[in-house]
């Protein structure tokens, strides 16, 4: 189906998806999100952001692969859509580090205790 | 069907074909979708907000003609002599610099430097013009309602507390971002998928290539622009305690997200200007270009480049020092790719056989002016010279040497060189170059000075000054005004070829890229066949015509369509 | 012999790419004329460029707006129908690319604000409803899948299907705002609000508008806004609804059929609002008992703070330990305060809330002694000034106010992009009805698609993100 990019006219550049896939990956991502909403009561200390960040990112990319076709699209397309998170990676990283190493001279403002400023 | 010919011009349009006349009417401008037409507007558009930007730069300088102040009076003179130095920023930078190349003479030129017959996606391009006079409305109106005191950069946590109409300036630029997006968007799709056969990548001029690497910027670094912008709204209005230290938020935060969008941005506003003066600086010599893939490549370098080096900005704001020395380090290499193009038109220019007419005059006083505002970056990107520098008289002049020297006279030369395919109409030379070179002197005049002035200390922003900056302060007062003459006089040289130029000949310079390979102003539709890409840069066939007064083309004419009907069952069935 | 590419002029406002008849076009005449060109969209333009020489008609195509070769859907500036879908193809992924980095900007925020104070996001987060969110998410995959089906009936001209496929993705939308706006609402009327606003009091979680009032500061308007809001989120959608009934009946009556085509899934559309909103209705008072209780144990715990950031790890577990045994006991206090709400009530809470709080907090302790972090507090020094002081500190406007001020932008954000892109569907729809689409031409689907997705993509990592922390 989607094997044969052009069929015989020469100008079909269709791909349709095969519901079997369109199922198969949906029953994956709702399985997925069953475990990381299970994994969220279990305890896995510091690696939790991490594995959390792992399912999401495992969803990520079936939705962009199949839903979004991005596995059978132009190699430029594949590019540009994932050159933009190396830039997201840029930002986020110099912002972060900078922030990291900053933070020890934030000081945070407290508020006054509630007992006069909430009844 | 096609006979060799020793010359090949395409005469002039008629008046059905020319853009400018094939329908009439407002509404024919209002809704039209030719890329000719949107560029034409924007130049009008851009223009209009150069000359109150510029109007507002003057009561700057005017008012700085006194220690004491000398244009603005009363008790509000600094509050509003903080708003025209705001507003003089915004407008220059949001509604003048950034969209003046790309969007005005991009959209002109781009389609038909390419050999297409429109940008990718019309409607979209007229929906960013649009887009760019909502913006330019939200401007205007914060400039009636309270003014804007902030400075172009709208650093919190100032912008969350003043009572000025941040809001309304804010949005404005949001808006003026997204047109800008949809602009760089629909240029790389253009030169991506609608190069016509023979136009490959190594056979684009080069400002497609400039335009190419600015629309890769637009792209990337708008939006942030656009979310950081849109946090600033929710700060001041809800306090979400991001960017406000007095909800636990960091202004320094702020500037990080303001600048990875706004050097870029800086970006954004010279490679289209390399561009130009690319094209200008082989055009005028006659002579190939010197190393065009490394022109080529440095743009797309400095555009990656780009990225890595919003942080010189900030290297007073409270970054740790070790950012500081990264970002001052990476500074430093965008100076490579910027120094192989100045050495490269350099290259080009030697043993070029020169016409020194107007837009030549402008790229080389791009040149010089470039060079030294670029090569007084190093003295900021420097950490240690850059804790002096920062926030001095020092920085204004070479930022102005950079988009004033750089981006402006690019943009006017630009200007003069395409203004004859525009509007089909020739200029007078002898004006057009006397303009050029008051805006030169007129323009070193108003800022070598401050130079002078930023290293002496006299701090930037100021309303009033210390009476030893008077003598520098008021040389630069009058530099202004004669660079404001000189940018009159230029306007008024174009608005005069309007009303009594000559009519223009295709190709009126000798140029070989395609946009000289239609009729003087292009038809509505650019070509009438898929025209024959050769070398942008090969003036080896054009030649100048004394008698009729224009450059022809001697090449003989390539074969377009077979001459014979070909089989009707392809050989290989 | 005359030769020529384009054949209207441009300046027609608006004229191209639209057929004269909807429903008709010249499909079939289109596939017969084409050259049998091969795929790349150079090869097309040479044979376009012969196949037109040889027809010398290129004046009257002038006149009706497009030839015989350029079907109407063609743009008049592409060549091929896959030039035309190239292109869009990669503006939307550009315009995708400038959609990652505009949500960049929160996400380096979010990733800033966590590093520095992960108490507060921890703590708060136990206040969003983890079944909302995970309903949520089923929803939004749920449209995915629709949405790229709908995109294979457009490729494989599936009409009845296609339409279908649209109104589904379109009601899931609707389902998740409904839902969204059941969770704002009552974040909203708890004062969980960004720091400027932020009111939350837990001894009195839901206050009254009088209370607000006098108690916050807060004008009598914006009290009447904060608790009322639910039926302000629900107001333009049930006028959309009722607009909607009303065009599908004036449209059966006047029998304007493709009227009534559009007007039916749109209703069901605009139903599907207040169904997630009963769906979100039904899960959130489920869910509120236990949230209030977690919240308390929470606003307790985080307060250890003051002693060292390396304790983060013990506070997890001292956290659980606290949620575990305690809530239950909370939980009868959060249904005296929401029900009740007065003084006398908040007297009975503070007494019973400052005895959970002790005991929460040695569990805490004593977890913490077990973990072994060896940075104990002596337990019963502390414990008294600790509770009363700490709990202030996290459940408070600066503090907690962050987070919500991140939470309502990320997501308020992303509502925002569900709006735009109910928008742009429902043109699809109109559209996908009108049976615009083709094989050759199902870019439009195809470009929606992609944008749904995104939207899809991201909000697979704000639900971990903002309801899974611990």
């Amino acid at each position: 189906m989607s094997a044969h990019g052009h069929s015989d006219d020469g100008t079909d550049f269709a791909h349709p998806m095969p519901l079997p896939v369109l199922f198969g990956v949906f029953i994956a991502l709702v399985i997925l999100t069953i475990i990381t909403v299970a994994q969220a009561s279990l305890d896995l200390g510091s690696y939790d952001i991490a594995v959390v960040m792992g399912i999401a990112t495992i969803k990520a990319c079936l939705v962009a692969g199949i839903f979004m076709h991005l596995i059978y699209d132009k190699p430029f397309n594949i590019i540009v859509f994932l050159s933009s998170f190396v830039f997201v990676g840029l930002f986020v990283i110099f912002t972060l580090s900078d922030s990291k190493m900053t933070s020890p001279s934030f000081e945070p403002k407290v508020d006054e205790p509630a007992a006069t400023a909430g009844m | 069907m096609s006979t060799a010919i020793t010359s090949r011009d395409p005469g002039y349009p008629t008046d059905r074909e020319n853009y400018l006349t094939n329908s009439s009417g407002i509404l024919s401008w209002i809704f039209t979708l030719d890329h000719k037409r949107i560029g034409l507007m924007y130049l009008v558009g851009v223009m209009t907000s150069f000359a109150v930007g510029g109007l507002l730069a003057l009561g700057i300088r005017l008012h700085l003609l006194d220690p004491e102040g000398w244009m603005f009076t009363g008790a509000e003179a600094n509050n509003i002599y903080n708003q025209v130095f705001t507003l003089h920023g915004a407008i220059m930078v949001f509604l003048f610099i950034i969209p003046s190349i790309p969007a005005a003479l991009g959209n002109f030129l781009v389609p038909v430097m390419l050999g297409a017959k429109d940008v990718a996606f019309p409607r979209l391009n007229l929906s960013s013009f649009y887009l760019w006079c909502f913006g330019a409305i939200f401007f205007v109106s914060a400039l009636f309602s309270s003014g804007l005191d902030t400075g172009w950069t709208f650093y919190t946590p100032y912008s969350t507390t003043t009572d000025t109409s941040v809001i309304l300036a804010t949005l404005g630029a949001f808006i003026l971002g997204f047109s800008s997006i949809f602009t760089g968007l629909n240029f790389i799709v253009t030169i991506n998928t609608m190069r016509p056969p023979g136009m490959t990548w190594f056979k684009m001029p080069l400002f497609l290539w400039a335009t190419y690497a600015t629309s890769i910027i637009q792209v990337l670094a708008t939006p942030v622009l656009g979310i950081t912008l849109l946090l600033l709204i929710a700060e001041r209005t809800m306090h979400v305690g991001i960017f406000d230290p007095e909800f636990n938020g960091d202004p320094v935060t702020y500037q990080h997200f303001f600048w990875f969008y706004s050097h870029p941005a800086v970006y954004i506003m010279i490679l289209p200007a390399f561009g130009i003066i690319s094209e200008l600086i082989s055009v005028h010599s006659h002579k190939h270009i010197f190393g065009y893939r490394f022109i080529a490549y440095s743009s797309i370098a400095i555009a990656l480049l780009g990225f890595l080096v919003w942080g010189h900005h900030m290297f007073t704001s409270g970054m740790s020092s070790l950012t500081t020395i990264i970002f001052s380090a990476l500074t430093f290499t965008v100076s490579v790719p910027s120094a192989i193009k100045v050495f490269n038109w350099l290259a080009t220019m030697y043993k070029g056989s020169i016409s020194l007419t107007t837009p030549m005059c402008y790229a080389i006083s791009f040149i010089f002016l470039f060079t030294i505002g670029g090569l007084t970056g190093l003295f900021l990107g420097t950490l240690a010279t850059d804790l002096h520098l920062h926030d001095t008289y020092f920085v204004v002049a070479h930022f102005h040497y950079v988009m004033v020297g750089g981006t402006l006279i690019a943009f006017l030369g630009g200007v003069f060189h395409w203004w004859p395919k525009m509007v089909g109409k020739l200029y007078n030379e002898t004006h057009g170059r006397i303009a050029s070179l008051l805006v030169f002197l007129g323009f070193n005049l108003t800022f070598l000075p401050q130079f002078v002035l930023g290293s002496r200390g006299m701090p930037r922003r100021y309303a009033t000054y210390d009476p030893e900056f008077a003598f520098l302060h008021q040389m630069s007062t009058y530099g202004a005004l004669l660079l404001g003459c000189g940018l009159l006089y230029a306007f008024i040289v174009l608005m005069t070829s309007l009303a009594k130029g000559r009519r223009s000949p295709a190709n009126p310079w000798g140029g070989a890229t395609l946009e000289w390979a239609c009729t003087s102003p292009p038809p509505y539709y650019n070509f009438e066949r898929p025209p024959v890409v050769g070398d942008p840069y090969d003036f080896h066939n054009i030649e100048w015509d004394a008698q009729e007064e224009k450059y022809i083309s001697t090449e003989p004419e390539r074969k377009l369509v077979p001459e014979e009907t070909p089989e009707e069952v392809p050989a290989h069935h | 012999m005359r030769f020529r590419l384009i054949l209207r002029p441009h300046s027609e406002p608006g004229g191209f790419g639209r057929p004269a008849n909807w429903f008709t076009f010249h499909f079939d005449t289109y596939m017969r004329g084409r050259p049998n060109s091969g795929g790349s969209s150079a090869n097309g333009f040479r044979h376009m460029a012969t196949i037109d020489s040889l027809s010398s008609e290129s004046e009257t195509h002038d006149e009706h707006g497009h030839d015989h070769d350029h079907p109407a859907w063609l743009a008049h500036h592409f060549d091929t129908p896959e030039q035309q879908f190239d292109s869009g193809k990669l503006g939307i992924w550009l315009f995708l690319v400038t959609e990652v980095l505009f949500f960049s900007g929160m996400f380096c925020a979010y990733a800033m604000f966590r590093m520095l104070r992960p108490e507060v996001f921890e703590g708060c987060s136990q206040f969003l409803n983890t079944k909302l969110g995970a309903i949520n998410t089923g929803v939004l995959l749920f449209s995915s899948l629709t949405m790229a089906w709908a995109v294979r009936c457009a490729q494989t001209e599936e009409y009845k299907k296609l339409v279908v496929m649209i109104a589904s993705t379109l009601s899931c939308a609707m389902v998740f705002l409904g839902v969204k706006s059941i969770e704002y609402s009552h974040k909203w009327g708890m004062g969980l609000l960004p720091p400027g606003s932020y009111f939350y009091d837990e001894a009195n979680p839901h206050p009254t508008m009088q209370q607000i009032v006098d108690q916050h500061g807060f004008s009598e308007s914006t009290a009447y806004f904060l608790t009322h809001s639910l039926y302000y989120l629900c107001a333009p959608f049930a006028l959309l609804l009722v607009g909607v009934f009303i065009w599908l009946v004036y449209s059966k009556v006047t029998d304007k059929q493709f009227q009534y085509a559009c007007a039916k899934p749109l209703l069901v559309v605009c139903l599907s609002f207040f169904g997630g909103v009963g769906l979100g209705m039904v899960l959130e008072s489920g869910g509120e008992h236990s949230e209030h209780a977690v919240a308390h144990v929470d606003g307790e715990h985080a307060g250890e703070h003051g002693d060292a950031h390396a304790e983060d790890h013990a506070h997890e577990h001292g956290d659980e330990a606290g949620d575990e045994t305690h809530a239950e006991a909370d939980h009868a206090d959060a249904v005296v305060a929401s029900a009740e709400g007065n003084d006398v009530a908040i007297e009975l809470l503070a007494e019973s809330d400052l005895n959970t709080g002790a005991k929460a907090m040695l569990e805490a302790k004593q977890a913490q002694a077990d973990m072994a972090t060896g940075q104990i507090v002596p337990p019963g020094v502390e414990a008294d000034l600790g509770i009363h002081k700490v709990e202030r500190d996290v459940q408070t406007k600066r503090q907690a106010g962050v987070f919500f001020g991140i939470y309502y932008c990320m997501t308020g954000v992303h509502a925002i992009h569900i709006l735009a892109g109910i928008g742009v569907l429902v043109w699809l729809l109109v559209r996908a009805i009108r049976h615009d689409f083709n094989r050759q031409y199902f870019g439009p689907v195809d470009y929606v698609g992609l944008y749904w997705h995104l939207v899809d993509l991201i909000w697979i990592y704000l639900f971990p993100l903002l309801y899974l922390i611990r």
